[in-house]
């Protein structure tokens, strides 16, 4: 467990890092690691509601949410600024979060999954039906902006939108790192081991789960609401199964225990999406699969696992 | 003597299979009961519906003159009636001091605060338990990892970070080699001090002799005798269908 301190610091040294990276890279890696950003943040939630011992295959319907949620108060209220649109996003999934996980907070397994999976399909079905949010074919978002600036060219916007998104990425993963050392991050990880002793020390399960899954929510939305932005369109699919199962390949991949490993994965996936649909466009999905396979094998608790190991090994090593 | 715990008239069937029958018991403070009788007599299903596990068909149980019939494990335990299991309940990829640091934080209510950490109060509460019961050499070993014994004495030191009214153990020498026994009674007894009332299921009568004070012997799902060990041991249905000890 490290001290908040040093959190803090890796936290400072992670984004200078990212600011630098920003002035190096192609505009073309500085968009995917945008992408990457938005898709880890939803799977950072989805993570939380892993270390309660459940996996969601519904954090579409959050990262959906979000991103309508961001969509509409840019077409229909007019506000531009990227700060208040992701925030905007974090909050209307948080609402769906509130709404439905009462519902879901008594299930476990295969029923929450596919309960889960359920209700962004069926957010799915209503927005595909909705002609007024655009239907099937969604809408098209105004540029944004950042503190009442806006970009003179596309790259500018490029590299703004990057330097927001670092600024963020790096703000909830000290959030979740801090909550991960914290007794609430234990009292998750509790739950997952043994849910029967959590309520025989007095704790509610459900609020556990409840809690984290709202957060998860929370996380799906400021992912999805950020995605918006970036892509500058919203649709249904980002409801669909297809949207959840890539944070669910996040997830397997990063692991329960590393918030780095999440969007070190999230880069991952992008990167083989990328290259496999350029090189392999009809095959890239069989790549991915490939990936996963050797992932579950080699990596049976993810990323992250393999980096708390190697420390754990050290500290082994030297006691001090 | 001040009355703890009170079972009134407990019933409980399982279809055609009766678990409980009109069970009666009178708890005082601080005393230290055996909980003797063979398999399916109807310990553990005494324990349970004190406990919360399962509710009644009829009777009820009160606590300090508060009924707690049917409440959840969650309100019982708050309420100051805690219980370590036959099988350990634990979390099993923490370590042993994590473990109790949940515990401590369920207790206090910190463990639902966001921005609670484990300070160094909680730290000097964790020490103080893992010394308590002897675990100071397994505060950073994951408990997966950890023999069947020190699994047990986690299970009942996570059990009284509640600082309970009424601890129930359930078989807490069960799977523990023989002459570990007395050993880990001796930690258990002396790490919970002389103010918890304490109920235990036991089946090795060299262990109830030597720590309970008053035993109730279950057969059939009724008590067949509630007294001092030595009269219950002399007991002829005791004997009979309990110990195995009649001539």
């Amino acid at each position: 467990m490290r001290s908040r301190f040093m959190v803090l610091v890796l936290a400072g040294v992670t984004l200078a890092i990212l600011v630098a990276l920003g002035e190096v890279l192609p505009s073309w890696s500085i968009f995917l690691l945008v992408t990457a950003a938005a898709k880890g943040l939803a799977a950072l939630g989805l993570v939380l509601v892993v270390r309660s011992g459940l996996l969601s295959f519904g954090q579409g319907l959050f990262y959906c949410a979000g991103g309508y949620g961001a969509g509409l108060l840019m077409l229909w209220g007019g506000i531009t600024d990227m700060t208040l649109l992701v925030l905007a996003g974090g909050v209307v999934a948080l609402l769906f979060g509130l709404l439905t996980a009462p519902l879901l907070a008594s299930y476990r397994g295969i029923f929450f999954a596919t309960l889960t999976l359920a209700l962004s399909m069926l957010m799915h079905g209503a927005l595909t039906k909705a002609d007024f949010l655009g239907g099937s074919d969604g809408l098209n978002l105004h540029s944004p902006t950042l503190f009442g600036m806006r970009p003179a060219s596309a790259a500018e916007a490029v590299y703004m939108l990057y330097l927001f998104s670092s600024v963020l990425v790096v703000v909830v993963a000290v959030a979740c790192r801090l909550h991960f050392d914290s007794l609430r991050g234990l009292l998750s990880l509790a739950t997952r081991d043994n849910e029967i002793r959590v309520e025989y020390l007095g704790a509610s399960v459900s609020r556990v789960i409840s809690e984290n899954f709202i957060a998860a929510a929370f996380l799906g939305g400021v992912g999805g609401a950020l995605n918006a932005i970036a892509v500058g369109h919203i649709d249904p699919e980002l409801a669909f199964w297809t949207t959840s199962g890539e944070f669910v390949f996040v997830a397997i991949l990063s692991g329960y225990l590393s918030v780095g490993a999440v969007f070190a994965s999230s880069i991952l996936l992008e990167l083989i999406r990328s290259f496999s649909s350029q090189y392999f466009p009809n095959a890239w999905q069989m790549s991915l699969g490939i990936f996963m396979l050797a992932s579950i094998l080699f990596l049976p608790n993810g990323i992250g696992g393999l980096i708390v190991r190697r420390k754990e090994r050290d500290s082994e090593k030297d006691p001090a | 003597m001040t009355v703890v715990l009170e079972a009134k008239q407990l019933n409980k069937s399982f279809g055609s299979v009766v678990a409980a029958r009109d069970i009666s018991v009178v708890v005082n403070r601080s005393e230290r009961l055996g909980l003797i009788g063979t398999n399916g007599a109807g310990k553990t299903t005494f324990v349970n519906i004190v406990t919360g596990y399962i509710k009644p068909d009829t009777g009820n149980v009160c606590l300090e003159g508060r009924d707690i019939t049917g409440h959840t494990p969650r309100s019982i335990t708050r309420a100051g009636v805690c219980r370590s299991f036959q099988v350990p309940q634990l979390f099993l990829t923490l370590t042993t001091a994590q473990s109790l640091a949940v515990a401590f934080g369920i207790a206090d209510g910190r463990a639902f605060s966001p921005e609670a950490s484990i300070d160094a109060e909680m730290e000097r509460k964790v020490e103080d338990m893992l010394e308590r019961f002897r675990l100071t050499g397994y505060r950073n070993r994951v408990v997966a990892e950890l023999p069947g014994g020190v699994r047990k004495l986690i299970d009942i030191a996570i059990a009284v970070t509640r600082t309970p009214k009424v601890l129930l153990l359930d078989e807490p020498t069960s799977g523990v080699a023989v002459e570990e026994k007395f050993a880990l009674m001796d930690i258990v007894m002396s790490a919970l001090g002389s103010d918890v009332t304490v109920l235990f299921v036991e089946h090795d009568m060299d262990i109830v002799s030597r720590y309970a004070q008053r035993v109730l012997a279950f057969y059939d799902g009724k008590i067949i005798a509630d007294d001092l060990p030595e009269t219950v041991f002399a007991n002829q249905t005791v004997r009979t269908h309990i110990t195995g000890t009649a001539n």
